[in-house]
């Protein structure tokens, strides 16, 4: 139980923080805004069918139940994998040495600060589909619970993995240019934006290697209406394992002896 | 029980297949309620043993007991009983965030010590008192002066009443009047709160100030240990100084001039029998040691006067800390002090940290 009180000691540590930083709020609600007002009149103007899945029957709908998970992965691509940043300027401040030094755990030095970076993210990704529901997006509640589900499992992931990253690193010369070499690559290859069936054969082979595709893909699932099927099952094992693996590898780099 | 033991303490870095001995074998005692000073030069191991005696670097070799918890079987026991301020110069500073409140620095780190609320806010409070930090309670870290930092990053080393506390570097950055107050600071803490103080620093004044025992470290061994005192007798004699008038301000770099005066002079006092011996430093000063300068003083002073020389200033001093360093490790700490007082130069000192695993 120790453990989970040195998290919320973390977390609340880091969430006042956050709140104290006004730009930070700003940003971070008007963020999922800006994507969908963005991107989403691109979509809704494409063909009827070319977004796959559904009815096929095109619109305005239609495209939000495609463009609105999308996004969601792209929240969690972008704001989770970049909380690292963050970890490489406590660092230096040293405030990393000062908690390893107290009997607080050294996981929790990580797990606290993921909880914050869930939360963030949950909340965007509510502000998200409730700006998407003004815009024209008809999608059943279970199926947003789904994907906020999945929301938690990847933020959980790679905020585990971006901090652990980003303390080996210790430099952020290093770790943007890194970030910016991974996401980028793997917004194209989950189909973020666009569908992957509008690609060549082998570069829908190459996206197999994407864990978010299967993600995105059981998302939309919901967001169509059907939750029991393979994709689902594929869907919630990916997250799941993703989850894991990110959480262990953070974690091996956080109880190191040294550091 | 000796509150710090440690035999052997060793720590090698491997990077890119170089291997760096940063600690070769420390042997060190400490007494509960002692105020025990490292000191050495940038990068003679000075930090990389502050951090193996608290638990942020695994040692290669050696054991040691910290206040009464086995380093190596118990590390957590060594953290639950003891406090450390880190330095806050290089590459990492003093553990303080900048856009935190004092108060709540002094809050989390009781949390973090697992401290009631209640029991919180009384150590906050009486912190705060015992270290001047009255009133700033609500005061954004960066907002403060260097100094009130520093003594807000000592109260959060005490925040759960530590019988042993590790300072590293304290005081090193601050302008003098904010160094003698953290001093008296210091002292504070043995005396109101009888706790035991482990500082590292390369100042001799400030070991020679405030430490009962000094470690010298150099090269990652110790080389003398005892208290300023019997370091100091260990060097024999005092030293006097003096500068000598030479043939004006135009004077060669050789031969002729101050330089020629200077250097006759250093050759006439070495062949006087009371005079140990003597050295001509670059700026022109003549330093000897002798045996008793109260009575040979009276005998140099003739014999330079015979001899026509005239003198800009003449000093008797006994021996510093400084001069046990020079003798010690045959260099003088002041050598290295310029490039310590500068943020991120103390690289040689830190672990190399490209090293991905040890």
């Amino acid at each position: 139980m120790t453990f989970i009180h040195d998290t919320l000691v973390v977390f609340r540590r880091q969430e006042r923080l956050s709140l104290r930083n006004p730009a930070w709020v700003v940003i971070a609600l008007v963020q999922p805004v800006l994507y969908l007002v963005l991107f989403g009149p691109l979509l809704t103007h494409l063909p009827a069918g070319t977004l796959g899945g559904g009815s096929g029957a095109g619109g305005t709908a239609e495209a939000y139940k495609f463009f609105v998970p999308g996004l969601l992965i792209q929240l969690g691509l972008f704001g989770s994998t970049f909380v690292g940043f963050a970890i490489i300027s406590d660092w230096r401040g040293g405030v990393i040495e000062r908690f390893r030094v107290t009997p607080v755990s050294r996981l929790a030095v990580m797990t606290g600060r993921v909880l914050r970076d869930v939360i963030v993210l949950v909340a965007q990704a509510v502000i998200l589909v409730l700006v998407g529901v003004a815009f024209g997006l008809r999608a059943p509640v279970i199926a947003v619970l789904i994907s906020l589900g999945f929301i938690v499992l990847v933020a959980l992931g790679l905020a585990s993995v971006s901090y652990a990253t980003a303390l080996l690193l210790k430099s952020e010369d290093a770790f943007a240019p890194l970030l910016n070499s991974i996401i980028v690559p793997l917004v194209l290859l989950s189909g973020i934006m666009l569908p992957l069936s509008l690609g060549p054969g082998w570069l829908q082979g190459i996206a197999r290697v994407s864990p978010f595709r299967y993600i995105i893909d059981a998302m939309r699932s919901a967001f169509y209406g059907h939750y029991a099927n393979t994709v689902m099952l594929e869907g919630v094992a990916v997250s799941i394992g993703l989850a894991l693996v990110c959480l262990w590898l953070g974690s091996r780099v956080f109880l190191r002896e040294n550091a | 029980m000796s509150i710090i033991e440690a035999k052997g303490l060793a720590r090698t870095f491997t990077s890119r297949k170089r291997t760096v001995h940063a600690v070769r074998g420390v042997d060190l005692t400490v007494e509960a309620g002692e105020i025990v000073g490292f000191l050495g030069p940038n990068g003679a191991g000075k930090t990389t043993t502050l951090r193996m005696l608290t638990t942020l670097l695994r040692p290669t070799a050696g054991s040691a007991t910290v206040a009464g918890a086995d380093l190596l079987r118990d590390p957590l026991g060594v953290r639950e009983r003891i406090g450390y301020v880190p330095q806050a110069i290089g590459q990492t500073m003093g553990g303080t965030d900048p856009e935190c409140l004092v108060v709540e620095e002094l809050l989390d780190q009781a949390a973090l010590y697992r401290i009631g609320r209640a029991d919180a806010m009384a150590r906050a409070e009486a912190l705060t008192a015992q270290l001047d930090l009255g009133g700033l309670d609500r005061r954004l870290v960066k907002t403060l002066s260097g100094g009130q930092r520093r003594r807000l990053e000592i109260a959060l080393g005490l925040v759960h009443e530590p019988a042993l506390v590790f300072l590293d570097e304290p005081t090193t950055g601050l302008d003098p009047q904010s160094r003698s107050n953290l001093w008296d600071h210091i002292r504070g803490l043995r005396a109101d709160l009888g706790t035991t103080v482990f500082l590292t620093t390369h100042y001799l004044d400030e070991a020679d100030a405030l430490c009962d025992r000094v470690f010298i470290i150099d090269h990652g061994e110790i080389v003398g240990t005892g208290t300023p005192d019997e370091l100091k007798r260990q060097v024999s004699g005092d030293v006097v100084t003096l500068a000598v008038n030479g043939g004006g301000a135009s004077g060669g770099v050789n031969g002729g001039g101050a330089n020629g005066t200077a250097e006759a002079t250093r050759a006439l006092l070495a062949r006087q029998p009371v005079v140990q011996d003597v050295t001509l430093s670059d700026d022109g000063e003549l330093r000897l040691h002798v045996v008793n300068g109260a009575e040979a003083l009276p005998a140099l002073l003739r014999v330079l006067d015979d001899a026509g020389v005239t003198m800009s200033s003449i000093n008797l001093s006994r021996p510093t800390l400084d001069d046990v360093f020079l003798t010690m490790t045959g260099r003088s700490l002041r050598d290295d002090s310029p490039g310590a007082a500068r943020p991120g130069k103390q690289r040689d000192e830190q672990e190399p940290q490209p090293a991905g695993k040890e």
